[in-house]
């Protein structure tokens, strides 16, 4: 048994690029900012799918955090980043506690479509209701940080980024401790056997609600940090069920092998989808389509395969963060 | 006089037009060991089922320690103190044999928020390791469940169910899918690992040399009835446990006196 070394990762990795979002350039921030806020909410798909669980629906916890960072600023005297996020956080997680009483009876494709079938039922109440925006959405002002405000837009991205980069490693860190706890480890055995966790006196449904409720609050969050980046929201790119492809697409080229994996898989999809659609702006589709269809045939455990693979780890156990 | 540890009451299982339990009323002891056997078919797991969770009945009572346990979902009856193993083994297969006994140990010993603690503690760690040595599958500490041979997936399987220290323990044909040769060996190991926990064991088997050899009491199963209750050396002579569940001729003078 190797030591586990995931928190001391993310710690240097977390004052390397702290310190590097003062000096790259505003594109870079742009889409670190972009990649770290959809990693949060891969993280959640990420527990889920350790347990065999996808999700095609997530776009509604996504959507409602940012939907929530946006009414909230909208509508209240609220601008502070940290209260915004916060509503985002409770709305998901109570929305995904409620919801969870249903979808935890299921599996496999009837799991995946349930949270479909609800992300549509938030995607239709948002492009019929005026007063959310309707299809155009609305745009959000710049937040302020325990009553700090910043005029120059750029400095507000890299104080958002900052604070990204904080809350993400602490999600990070928490979801491997989870990870590492009896309740975590469950995942893997639930994948396995559902009924010997049952005759072992532990209920299965309880734990994939705890799992699922989790994902909720990372979606949220995720999707409220994505509101206040992009400074604006709409149901196309937050609530709708293309929103929640990304988010899977992303889950798969990051691979499940650590907490680690979503940040990095997040980064290149943004990437990705930067550079292809600049090269073919008609059919950029079609790159990030072959690309899924590389990791899958090639790469099954995703880019964290490929991290542990040039770091010269074995990839069976070996690697930081790994689980079965 | 003592009551009975478990006792089921006029249990009945029905699925459509077939019954696979019906009239069961029978008693158990604090301490004994008690084989279960029939015919495919004879309502054997129908019944063990029934106790532990699996399948509601029909209709009748099961009584654990006075209190009515019947419907109660399968965890909630492991966690009372009425464990099973399976026919086929229920392991998880893509963790090690050490991993298996962590997650069944972590479990029993992690009530409500417990469950947070860190899977691998060394006192979880340390019962785990005394239970592998006890079944005798500290060779296969780090294999995948997966990798193991049939007995060693069965006694991972018993291991499993024993760890939150049942006051009951019900073994679903622990020697199925072992060669005959093992059979005894397995038992062996099994048996002496059970006696050291005094709990009351109930096992489907259809080897009777197993069963005579090491039960206090059979019981015996036809057409979802139980047709004879006594101990092995009377009830494997039993005219209709001959007739029904051994398959042996027997002659109408036996039949008149059983």
């Amino acid at each position: 048994m190797l030591r586990d070394r995931t928190v001391q990762g993310l710690t240097v990795a977390l004052v390397v690029l702290l310190v590097a979002s003062f000096f790259v350039p505003s594109w870079i921030v742009n889409q670190m900012l972009f990649a770290s806020a959809r990693a949060i909410a891969v993280i959640g798909l990420m527990v889920l799918w350790r347990t065999r669980l996808v999700s095609f629906g997530h776009a509604l916890y996504f959507g409602l955090g940012a939907y929530t960072v946006a009414m909230v600023s909208r509508y209240t005297p609220v601008t502070d980043a940290f209260l915004l996020l916060g509503a985002a956080a409770a709305l998901a997680t109570l929305l995904g506690f409620l919801i969870g009483f249903i979808i935890r009876r299921y599996r496999d494709i009837f799991f995946a479509m349930l949270n479909l079938a609800f992300s549509m039922i938030l995607y239709g109440i948002l492009v019929k209701t005026e007063a959310l925006g309707s299809t155009d959405g609305f745009t959000i002002a710049a937040p302020t940080f325990f009553g700090m405000a910043f005029e120059d837009a750029q400095e507000g991205k890299v104080a958002l980024l900052c604070v990204l980069l904080v809350v993400g490693w602490a999600v990070a860190v928490g979801v491997q401790m989870y990870l590492q706890s009896t309740l975590g480890r469950l995942t893997t055995a639930i994948r396995d056997n559902e009924i010997r966790v049952e005759y072992l006196g532990y209920s299965v449904e309880r734990a994939i609600h705890i799992k699922y409720v989790l994902s909720a609050l990372l979606a949220g969050i995720g999707g409220g940090f994505m509101a206040l980046a992009l400074g604006q929201v709409d149901p196309d790119s937050m609530v709708n069920w293309t929103a929640s492809g990304e988010l899977v697409f992303v889950t798969i080229l990051s691979g499940p092998g650590s907490v680690a994996a979503p940040f990095i898989g997040s980064f290149v999809f943004e990437i990705l989808r930067t550079y292809a659609f600049e090269w073919m702006p008609h059919a950029w589709q079609m790159i990030v389509g072959g690309t899924l269809l590389v990791i899958i045939f090639f790469m099954p455990g995703g880019m964290w395969a490929l991290v542990t693979r040039l770091a010269g780890q074995r990839a069976a156990g070996g690697a930081p963060g790994m689980e079965r | 006089m003592t009551p009975p540890l478990l006792e089921v009451r006029d249990l009945h299982k029905k699925f459509g037009a077939v019954t696979a339990a019906s009239n069961i009323n029978v008693s158990f002891a604090a301490g004994e060991t008690v084989g279960i056997i029939g015919a495919n078919g004879a309502g054997k797991t129908t019944f063990v089922n029934m106790i532990t969770g699996y399948l509601p009945p029909s209709y009748g009572t099961i009584l654990y320690r006075g209190a009515d346990i019947t419907r109660r979902p399968p965890r909630d009856i492991a966690r009372l103190g009425i464990c099973r193993s399976f026919q086929v083994s229920q392991v998880f297969t893509s963790l090690s044999v050490i991993e298996n006994l962590l997650t069944a140990v972590a479990i029993a010993s992690s009530p409500g928020l417990a469950m947070l603690r860190p899977l691998r503690r060394p006192e979880l760690l340390e019962r785990a390791e005394v239970i592998l040595e006890r079944y005798r599958i500290a060779q296969h500490r780090d294999q995948l469940a997966s990798d193991l041979s049939q007995g060693a997936r069965k006694l991972l399987d018993i291991a499993m169910a024993v760890v939150s220290a049942p006051r009951v323990l019900l073994l679903d044909e622990p020697t199925s899918g072992i060669s005959s040769e093992e059979k005894t060996a397995l038992m062996d190991v099994v048996m002496e690992a059970l006696k050291q926990d005094q709990m009351t064991i109930l096992f489907i088997e259809h080897d009777m040399e197993i069963v005579e050899r090491y039960v206090d009491r059979v019981l015996a199963f036809y057409q979802g009835e139980i047709i004879c209750d006594a101990p092995p050396a009377e009830a494997l002579r039993d005219a209709k446990v001959l007739e029904y569940v051994i398959g042996t001729e027997v002659q109408p003078e036996a039949r008149g006196h059983a």
